[in-house]
C-alpha cells in the first residue's frame, strides 16, 4: 500500500486497515495515547491521520460507549508501526478489525516523522492511501470542499437529562464527552443538528459545539448564533464552535498552516495568566485582531501567539479553541463546563454578568 | 519575593546504590540555571569526581561531608541567603530537613527555595502523606505507621499478610519488602528500625502496573507533566531495579490522563514549587489505582524522564524555584517554544537496570522492592523489540540483546527465576520463549502485561525465522527494525559481523539519524540530540562538519563511574574551545555528557562497533577519542581502527600491546621493568602446578577484565580449584592468568599525560591500603606521605620508559606494588583513569584537557607542579554493603565500592578524617568493638588500638584479641563470639545499641567463615562504621589522635610499647568539630 501525497511524494507501506484506497487531508496529530477518542471524533470527518507517535494498537479497542461518536470518522490512517498485539481490560478487538469494518484503510511502516516534517514544511496537504496506484493515476479529492459538518451532525433533535436548565447544543459534530460533559443533575441538553433553527424554542443557554472543515461553511448555524445573542442566551463554544462564534460577532478566521493536533498545546488564560496544557484538533483558527469592539481573546497560544478562545467582555458569550472535554487528552480545564452550568443555575442567569 | 543573591546547594556525595550519578546532571543543570540569573552559587559536596564540582561552574565549591556539623560551618561562613535541598537526591533533602530542625536555617536566616519544608515532611512522612492526600479523596495503598515492633506485628495482623514492609526516610527503599508471615516480619523489623524510626506496613499491591510521572509546578500554580513512563515488572520490584518504558505502552487514554490529573491535583494540594515524581500503582484488571508515593525533588526517575523527553527538568526545576513561572521560561530546545507544555515523543525509550551482583561473593540475585542495580542505560527507538535489544546490548554484560544465557539451564530454575525475579529475569523469558513458553504462562508467573511478552515472543518468532530463511532484504530490514544486532543474524546465519554489515550496505538497509525535539516534529527545533533507528527513510539532520566524536562511558558499574563521564565532559569542553564540533555517544541517562548543551551533537546511542561504525559512516568525524569513557571504549580501539577510523591519540596498535598481556610482559622485560610473577594456564591442574611454583598467595584472574572481576587471591590449592571453577564459568574463552600475589606491599599509581611518548603531566599517589585492595577500593592520598623519593624518582622512570616504548599520546595510568624501594609493575592503562578528576583537582591542572591538547597535536609542555602541594588531599571508597544483602563487607582484589569521595586538609590526618566522613563514616564516641584475627594483625596493631584506649575510647574485645590486649596492659572487655553463646557475647553489644565503631580485620583467605562474617555483615546492616583493613584503622586511629592533639595544643606522640594505660583526663568525648575539622573551601586550600 502507498501513501501519496499531492506534492508527488510517496510512502510506502503495508496495509492493515481495509483494503481499499481512500483520499483526504493529511494530517498529523502529535498525542502518545487516544487512537479509540481520536479516529471517532467527528471532528476529523475526511482526513487522513497521521499519528506521530509509532507504537499503535497496543491497548487494542473498547466497547462502542467509550467511543467519541458512534462510527470511525477519518478517511484514513498512517503509522509507523502497528501493534498487533494488544493488551488491555477494556479491550474488545484489535484496531485493525475495528478499522476494516468500519471500511476505513490503514498504511503501517511509514516514516511519520519525514511525513509530518513534510507536512509541516508544507501545510496540510491533500493525499490518497492507494492498494494499487498503477492503474489510472490517484485522484485527490479536499474534504472542505464539503459541508463536512453536514455530513457528521446528527439527524434528529435528541435530549439528554432532565434538569430545570434548558441547554442546546448545536451539533456540528459533537463529541460524546462534550455531550457526557455537559449533562448534570440541573441540565436538560437538547442536541439538535447543525442548521436546526431553534430561535423559537424555550432554552436558556446555548452551546455550540467542534466539528470538522472549514467554519464559513456553517453560515446557518452563524446565523443562529447571532439570533441568540441579540436574545441575550448564554453562549459557550469549543472548537469550530469557537470559530462560529467569533464569525457571528463579526470576526475572521483563516486556515493554519498546518493545525494544532495533539495533546499538549499551551493555552494561556489571559485574565490570569495561567498556563493550561490542552487537548487540540483544528486547521481553522480565529484571527484575533479582527474581533470588534466589545470582544476580547480569552486564551491564546503560548506557542504561537494564535487564537485559543474568544469572550465578550460584558455579555456571557465565549468560547474555546481546544477541547476542554479532553478525551483524548488532558482535562487541565474541565473547569469551563463547570463554571458555565454553574452560572446558568443561578437563579436569573440572564441578567447576571456571570462571567466577569 | 526578595532578589536571591547567594545560594547553597547541596550535592549528593559519593555515588552509591540508589543515588548515583543522576544528581551531578541535576545539580549542573541547577548551577547554570542560577549563574545565568547572577547568582551566586556556593556548591557543597564530597564527590570529587562530579562535573558540578568543577572550576568555574559553582562560584565556591565545599568539598565536605554532607553533615551538619559541616553544613552549619558553611552556612556561618558564607551567609547565603538561601538552599537548595532538591538537587542532591535524598542526602540533600535529609541534610536540608534536619538543618531546618535544628533552627540552623531560621538562625542564619536562610530561606529554603522551591518546595517548603513543610511540604517535603508531608511527602517524607508516611502518615502525614496520606492524610494529606485523603484530604483530597486521593487514594493511597493501605498503610500504618509504626514505630515499634509491636505496632508494626499488631497492623500488620489486621491488613493482612502478605504485606508491604517499607521504611520512610530512606533512598531507593532501603529495609523495603513484601513479607508472609509474622515470623519473617519479627526478624526483619529488628533490623529495620535500627536505622530508620518509622516502619510502614502496607497493603500488598504486587502484581499491580506500576507507572510514574513526573510533575512540574510554578509558584503560580501552573502544573505540568513532562513525562510518565510504565514499568515493564509490575509493582512488587523497585522501579530502579525494573525495566522501565516512557510513555507508557498499556494504558488507554482514559487510565493515562486520569492519573495526570490525579497528578496535579496531588502536586498542587501538596504545594510542591519545582519539580517531582509521582509513582502509582493501577490495577490491571480494574482500572483502580493508588498513589505510592512522591518525591519532592529530583530523582533518578526525573533524570531519566530528561533525558527520554529532550526537556531540561533540573534547568527549568532551578528557575522555578527562583521564582519563575513556568511560562517565563522558553523551551530551551526550540528555543521559540513555551517550556510550559508536555513533551510529545515520536520515539519510545527503554531503561534497563545494570546489576554486578556477581562482584559480590554471597550477595542474593534476587530483586524486589530494594534497589541493587548500580547503574542504567537508556535504549531510544520506534519499536519496543528495538529498544528492547538495544538496552540489553548497551548493559554491556556480554549478551547480544533478548537472548537465553550462554548456559542454558533447566526448565524448572527459569521458570523460578521469571516468578520469583532475579537479575536475570529478561533473560530467562528469553529462554522460556525459546523453548516455547506461551504468554500467557509466562504472565501468570510475573505479572508482566501480555502485550509486552507477546513484543518479545515477536523477537524470538522472527529469531526462527531468520535461522530458517533466506536472508532476503525484506527480512534483514525487519530483523534491524526488531532490534537484532548484525552479529547477532551474524551468529544465526553462521557467518560474521563483517558480512552481515558489508551484505546491509549491499542492499542499502541502513539506519536513520531522528532528532528528538520534545514536541513529534510538530515545529521547527535546534535540537542536538540524535538517535538511530531503522524504522525510517529519512535523516533529520545532515552530516556535520570539522567534527570529532567522543566515545563515552556506557552504564555506571562498579568501576566505571561518574569519573569518566567527567573526563568525558572534560574531553568535549576541550575540543569544543580548540575549535571543533563535537559529538557525544553514550547510552547512560545518569551523565552529564548526555546532556542537552554538552556537544553539538549527541547520539543517544550504542557504544557498540556496528553502531559508532554507522555514526562515523554518516558523521565523518575527523576522529573519535576513545581513551576518557573507561574500559568500554578502550575496547573498541582496535576494532574501530582495524575499520579505517582515526583514532585521536595513542596507536590502537600500542594499546593493545599495554592490554595484551604476553606482549606487555614481554615489553617490560626488554625494558628491565620488574613484574610480578605470572603464568597463564588453560585447565586447573596446571594453574595449580604454577601456583605451586609461584608459591602462594596467588592471584588469580582471566585476562582482560575491568576492575577486578572474577579477581581473587588463592591461598592455597584447595582455594585455588574451588575458584578456577568459578572464574572458567565467568568467562570460559579466556585462559586463567596466575600470578605472584605480594604481601605486605604498599600500592602507588602514576597518573599522567604523554605527547608523542614524552611525558607532559603527571601524579603520583598512595594507597593507604595496602597491595591486595582493589585500587578502586583504595583510600588513595595525593600527595603521598610515606613513599620515599628514591621510589618516586624509580616509578617516575618506569613511567618514562614505557611511554616512550608504547609511544603514547594522551592519558594513561600506571600501578605498581612498592616493598622498600622495589618497584613492580602491576597495571598500565592506556586511558584515563578512575582518579583522573581527583588527580586534576587536587593539582589544579586538568589532565584531561592536556591530553586532548595532545591528541590534537598542540604543544602542551610546562612546568606543572603535582608533588610539592600546600594541601593533603584524600580520596575514600563508597560501598554500598548496607543494598547488597548477603555480601562480606571487607576490601579485597575485587572491586566492590560504588563510588568515590574525596576531601582536603592542611594536614593528612584533617584529610583523611573529612574523607572518610564524607563517605558516610562516623566519628566514633564512646564504643568500639576490636577484633583482630591473625597473630600478625594483633602484634601491628596494638599501638594503634593502645592510642585509641588512650584517647579514653572503652574497647570490647573478641576472644583472642581480649586476651592479647589484656596481656599487652590495655583494658578492654572481653566478649564471646556470636556463635558460642556464651555472655557477654558479641550479639548482646549489638542488640544494646551502643557500638559506635568496629575494627574488624579478617583473616585472609578464610574471609567468609563464620563469626567474623557475621559481625562485619551486622555493623552494615545496623549501620555502624566498620573498618576492616589495618592499615586504614591505623590510619584512622592515628589521624584521630593527631587531630585531637592539635585541637586541644599537645602534640601527639606515638605510645611506647608496653607501658600503656588510659589517662582518665582524656576521657571527654568528641565530635567532629572537637577534632578541628572545619569548613574550608577548594579556593582556600589552592590559595
Amino acid at each position: 500500500m502507498k501513501l501519496i501525497l499531492k506534492d508527488g511524494t510517496v510512502f510506502e507501506g503495508q496495509s492493515f486497515g481495509a483494503p481499499k484506497s481512500t483520499a483526504g487531508e493529511v494530517v498529523f496529530n502529535t498525542g502518545m495515547t487516544g487512537y479509540v477518542e481520536s479516529l471517532s471524533d467527528p471532528s476529523y470527518a475526511g482526513q487522513i491521520v497521521v499519528l506521530t507517535y509509532p507504537l499503535v494498537g497496543n491497548y487494542g479497542v473498547p466497547d462502542k460507549k467509550y467511543f467519541e461518536s458512534n462510527k470511525m470518522q477519518i478517511a484514513g490512517l498512517v503509522v509507523s508501526e502497528y501493534s498487533e498485539n494488544y493488551s488491555h481490560h477494556d479491550a474488545k478487538g484489535s484496531l485493525a478489525e475495528w478499522l476494516k469494518s468500519s471500511g476505513v484503510p490503514a498504511i503501517t511502516g511509514v516514516d511519520t516523522r519525514a511525513l509530518t516534517k513534510r507536512l509541516r514544511e508544507h501545510g496540510v496537504m491533500l493525499g490518497a492511501l492507494s492498494v494499487n496506484p498503477a492503474k489510472g493515476g490517484t485522484r485527490f479529492t479536499d474534504p472542505n470542499d464539503e459541508n463536512l459538518v453536514a455530513r457528521v451532525s446528527i439527524k434528529k433533535k435528541k435530549t439528554y437529562g432532565n434538569g430545570p436548565v434548558k441547554i442546546i447544543a448545536v451539533d456540528c459534530g459533537m463529541k460524546e464527552n462534550i455531550v457526557r460533559a455537559l449533562t448534570r443533575p440541573e441540565t436538560t441538553v437538547i442536541r439538535v443538528p447543525w442548521d436546526y433553527d431553534f430561535t423559537e424554542d424555550k432554552y436558556d443557554a446555548l452551546f455550540i459545539s467542534n466539528g470538522p472543515g472549514d467554519p464559513t461553511q456553517c453560515w446557518i448555524t452563524i446565523e443562529h448564533i447571532k439570533h441568540a445573542m441579540s436574545a441575550d442566551k448564554p453562549i459557550l463554544g469549543i472548537c469550530l464552535g469557537n470559530q462560529l462564534l467569533a464569525l457571528a460577532a463579526g470576526a475572521k478566521t483563516y486556515k493554519l498552516k498546518y493545525g494544532h493536533r495533539g495533546q499538549n498545546q499551551p493555552c494561556i488564560d489571559l485574565e490570569n495568566g495561567r498556563c493550561y496544557i490542552t487537548s487540540q484538533n483544528h486547521g481553522f483558527a480565529v484571527d484575533g485582531k479582527t474581533l470588534p469592539d466589545g470582544w476580547g481573546e480569552w486564551f491564546v497560544n503560548a506557542n504561537d501567539g494564535s487564537n485559543e478562545g474568544v469572550r465578550h467582555k460584558t455579555r456571557p458569550w465565549r468560547s474555546v479553541q481546544f477541547h476542554p472535554e479532553a478525551s483524548p487528552g488532558p482535562t487541565d480545564t474541565a473547569w469551563i463546563f463547570d463554571e458555565f452550568i454553574a452560572a446558568l443555575s443561578k437563579s436569573d442567569p440572564h441578567k447576571k454578568k456571570t462571567y466577569e | 519575593m526578595n532578589k536571591v543573591r547567594k545560594v547553597l546547594l547541596l550535592g549528593s556525595g559519593g555515588l552509591r546504590i540508589g543515588q548515583a550519578g543522576e544528581f551531578d546532571y541535576s545539580g549542573s543543570q541547577a548551577i547554570k540555571a542560577l549563574k545565568e540569573e547572577g547568582v551566586k552559587v556556593v556548591l557543597m559536596n564530597p564527590n570529587i569526581a562530579t562535573v558540578q564540582t568543577d572550576d568555574k561552574l559553582a562560584d565556591t565549591v565545599y568539598f565536605l561531608p554532607l553533615t551538619e556539623h559541616f553544613a552549619t560551618q558553611v552556612i556561618k561562613k558564607e551567609k547565603p541567603d538561601a538552599i537548595l535541598l532538591s538537587f542532591g537526591g535524598q542526602t540533600a533533602l535529609n541534610l536540608g530537613l534536619s538543618l531546618e530542625e535544628r533552627g540552623v536555617l531560621k538562625k542564619y536566616s536562610v530561606r529554603v527555595l522551591g518546595t517548603s519544608v513543610a511540604t517535603i515532611r508531608d511527602t517524607e512522612d508516611r502518615e502525614l502523606f496520606v492524610r494529606r492526600l485523603s484530604e483530597i479523596g486521593v487514594k493511597t495503598a493501605q498503610s500504618r505507621a509504626t514505630e515499634n515492633v509491636r505496632d508494626a506485628l499488631k497492623a500488620a495482623g489486621e491488613i493482612g499478610y502478605p504485606v508491604m514492609m517499607r521504611s520512610g526516610f530512606a533512598l531507593g527503599g532501603e529495609g523495603s519488602g513484601v513479607v508472609h508471615n509474622e515470623k519473617e516480619l519479627s526478624v526483619k523489623l529488628t533490623e529495620v528500625f535500627r536505622n530508620v524510626p518509622q516502619v510502614l506496613i502496607e497493603e500488598n499491591l504486587s502484581g499491580w502496573k506500576e507507572v510514574e510521572y513526573e510533575v512540574v509546578r510554578d509558584r503560580a500554580d501552573n502544573c505540568i507533566t513532562v513525562c510518565n513512563m510504565e514499568n515493564l515488572d509490575p509493582m512488587g520490584i523497585h522501579t530502579g531495579e525494573s525495566i522501565v518504558v516512557a510513555p507508557s505502552q498499556t494504558l488507554s487514554n482514559a487510565e493515562y490522563h486520569g492519573l495526570r490529573e490525579i497528578a496535579i491535583k496531588t502536586i498542587r494540594h501538596l504545594g510542591i514549587v519545582g519539580e517531582c515524581n509521582i509513582q502509582y500503582a493501577l490495577h490491571p484488571q480494574t482500572g483502580d489505582y493508588r498513589v505510592i508515593e512522591v518525591n519532592a525533588r529530583l530523582s533518578r526517575s526525573s533524570a531519566l524522564a530528561s533525558k527520554a523527553t529532550g526537556y531540561p527538568l533540573a534547568f527549568v526545576a532551578a528557575k522555578l524555584a527562583l521564582g519563575y513561572k513556568l511560562t517565563d521560561i522558553k523551551n530551551s530546545v526550540t528555543g521559540k517554544t513555551t517550556a510550559c507544555f508536555e513533551p510529545a515523543l515520536d520515539y519510545l525509550v527503554l531503561k534497563a537496570p545494570r546489576w554486578d551482583l556477581t562482584k559480590f561473593e554471597n550477595a542474593a540475585p534476587r530483586i524486589g522492592t530494594e534497589m541493587k542495580s548500580v547503574g542504567e542505560v537508556m535504549a531510544i527507538g520506534r519499536s519496543f523489540e528495538e529498544v528492547l535489544q538495544k538496552a540489553l546490548r548497551m548493559l554491556n554484560v556480554g549478551v547480544d540483546g533478548f537472548v537465553p544465557a550462554k548456559n542454558p539451564c533447566p526448565k524448572t530454575r527459569y521458570l523460578d527465576e521469571i516468578q520469583y525475579p532475579t537479575t536475570r529475569r529478561i533473560f530467562a523469558l528469553a529462554e522460556a520463549l525459546h523453548d516455547g513458553v506461551n504468554v500467557a504462562k509466562l504472565h501468570d508467573l510475573s505479572k508482566i502485561d501480555p502485550w509486552f511478552l507477546e513484543k518479545m515472543g515477536n523477537i524470538v518468532g522472527l529469531e526462527r525465522e531468520l535461522k530458517r530463511k533466506k536472508l532476503t532484504k525484506e527480512l534483514l530490514a525487519r530483523a534491524k527494525r526488531a532490534g537484532f544486532s548484525d552479529k547477532r543474524i551474524g551468529t544465526l546465519k553462521k557467518t560474521t559481523e563483517v558480512a552481515v554489515r558489508s551484505l546491509r550496505a549491499r542492499l542499502h538497509v541502513l539506519p536513520v539519524v531522528k532528532q528528538i525535539d520534545t514536541l513529534a516534529g510538530e515545529f521547527p527545533a535546534q535540537t542536538n540530540y540524535l538517535y538511530m533507528t531503522y524504522h525510517g527513510t529519512e535523516n533529520d539532520v545532515a552530516r556535520g562538519k570539522n567534527q570529532v566524536a567522543v566515545l563515552g562511558s556506557g552504564p555506571y558499574c562498579i568501576g566505571s563511574s561518574v569519573e569518566f563521564d567527567w573526563s568525558c565532559v572534560q574531553a568535549l569542553k576541550t575540543l569544543k574551545a580548540e575549535g571543533r564540533n563535537t559529538i557525544m555517544i553514550n547510552s547512560n541517562p545518569e551523565t552529564v555528557s548526555t546532556d542537552y548543551d554538552m556537544s553539538d551533537r549527541l547520539y543517544f546511542e550504542e557504544l557498540s562497533l556496528e553502531r559508532v561504525l554507522d555514526i562515523v559512516d554518516f558523521e565523518r568525524p575527523l576522529g573519535v577519542v576513545i581513551s576518557t569513557g573507561g574500559q568500554i571504549p578502550n575496547n573498541l580501539a582496535l576494532p574501530l581502527q582495524r575499520n579505517k577510523v582515526r583514532i585521536l591519540g595513542t596507536d590502537p596498535q600500542n594499546i593493545n600491546r599495554a592490554e595484551d598481556r604476553h606482549v606487555f610482559s614481554k615489553l617490560l622485560d626488554e625494558l628491565g621493568i620488574d613484574q610480578p610473577e605470572w603464568a597463564e594456564l588453560t585447565t586447573p591442574a596446571a594453574a595449580a602446578k604454577a601456583a605451586e611454583k609461584l608459591g602462594y598467595p596467588v592471584l588469580v584472574r582471566p585476562s582482560y577484565v575491568l576492575s577486578g572481576a572474577a579477581m581473587k587471591v588463592a591461598y592455597d590449592e584447595k582455594s585455588l580449584l574451588e575458584f578456577l571453577q568459578r572464574a572458567v564459568d565467568v568467562s570460559s574463552d579466556h585462559p586463567v592468568v596466575i600470578s605472584k600475589f605480594i604481601e605486605n606491599a604498599r600500592e602507588i599509581e602514576i597518573d599522567g599525560v604523554a605527547h608523542k611518548g614524552a611525558l607532559a603531566i603527571y601524579a603520583i599517589t598512595e594507597h593507604i591500603e595496602n597491595a591486595g585492595t582493589h585500587s578502586g577500593d583504595a583510600t588513595v592520598v595525593l600527595p603521598p606521605q610515606r613513599t620515599y623519593l628514591e621510589t618516586i624518582r624509580r616509578a617516575k622512570h618506569i613511567t618514562k620508559d614505557i611511554l616512550k616504548a608504547l609511544k603514547i599520546t594522551g592519558p594513561f595510568n600506571m600501578q605498581f606494588i612498592a616493598k622498600d624501594n622495589h618497584l613492580l609493575v602491576i597495571e598500565c592503562n592506556l586511558r584515563a583513569s578512575r582518579s583522573f578528576p581527583f588527580v586534576s583537582k587536587v593539582t589544579g591542572h586538568n589532565f584531561i584537557n592536556l591530553a586532548v591538547r595532545a591528541m590534537l597535536g598542540k604543544d602542551i609542555a610546562g612546568h606543572y607542579r603535582t608533588v610539592e602541594l600546600d594541601t593533603v588531599a584524600v580520596k575514600s571508597p563508597q560501598f554500598s554493603y548496607g543494598r547488597i544483602k548477603g555480601a562480606d563487607p571487607h576490601t579485597s582484589v575485587e572491586m566492590a565500592s560504588t563510588g568515590e569521595v574525596a576531601c582536603f586538609g592542611d594536614s593528612y590526618s584533617e584529610a583523611l578524617l573529612k574523607s572518610m566522613m564524607a563517605a558516610g563514616f562516623r566519628l566514633p564516641k564512646k564504643n568500639v568493638l576490636v577484633s583482630l584475627g591473625k597473630e600478625e594483625n594483633k602484634i601491628k596493631m596494638l599501638p594503634a588500638v593502645a592510642v585509641l584506649a588512650n584517647m579514653g575510647f572503652k574497647l570490647y574485645a573478641t576472644e583472642h584479641t581480649a586476651d592479647f590486649l589484656r596481656e599487652n596492659n590495655i583494658p578492654c572487655e572481653k566478649v564471646y563470639k556470636i556463635s558460642s553463646n556464651i555472655a557477654p557475647n558479641v550479639s548482646g553489644l549489638f542488640e544494646g545499641g551502643e557500638l559506635d565503631l568496629i575494627i574488624n580485620i579478617p583473616t585472609k583467605g578464610r574471609e567468609n567463615t563464620t563469626d567474623g562474617f557475621t559481625i562485619r555483615r551486622k555493623a552494615i546492616d545496623m549501620n555502624i562504621p566498620l573498618i576492616t583493613n589495618r592499615q586504614l584503622a591505623e590510619a584512622f586511629i592515628t589521624a584521630l589522635a593527631e587531630q585531637k592533639a592539635e585541637r586541644s595544643g599537645v602534640p601527639h606522640q606515638k605510645p611506647k610499647k608496653k607501658h600503656i594505660g588510659t589517662s582518665k583526663e582524656n576521657g571527654k568525648l568528641f565530635g567532629a568539630g572537637r577534632y578541628g575539622l572545619e569548613a574550608k573551601s577548594w579556593e582556600e586550600y589552592r590559595s
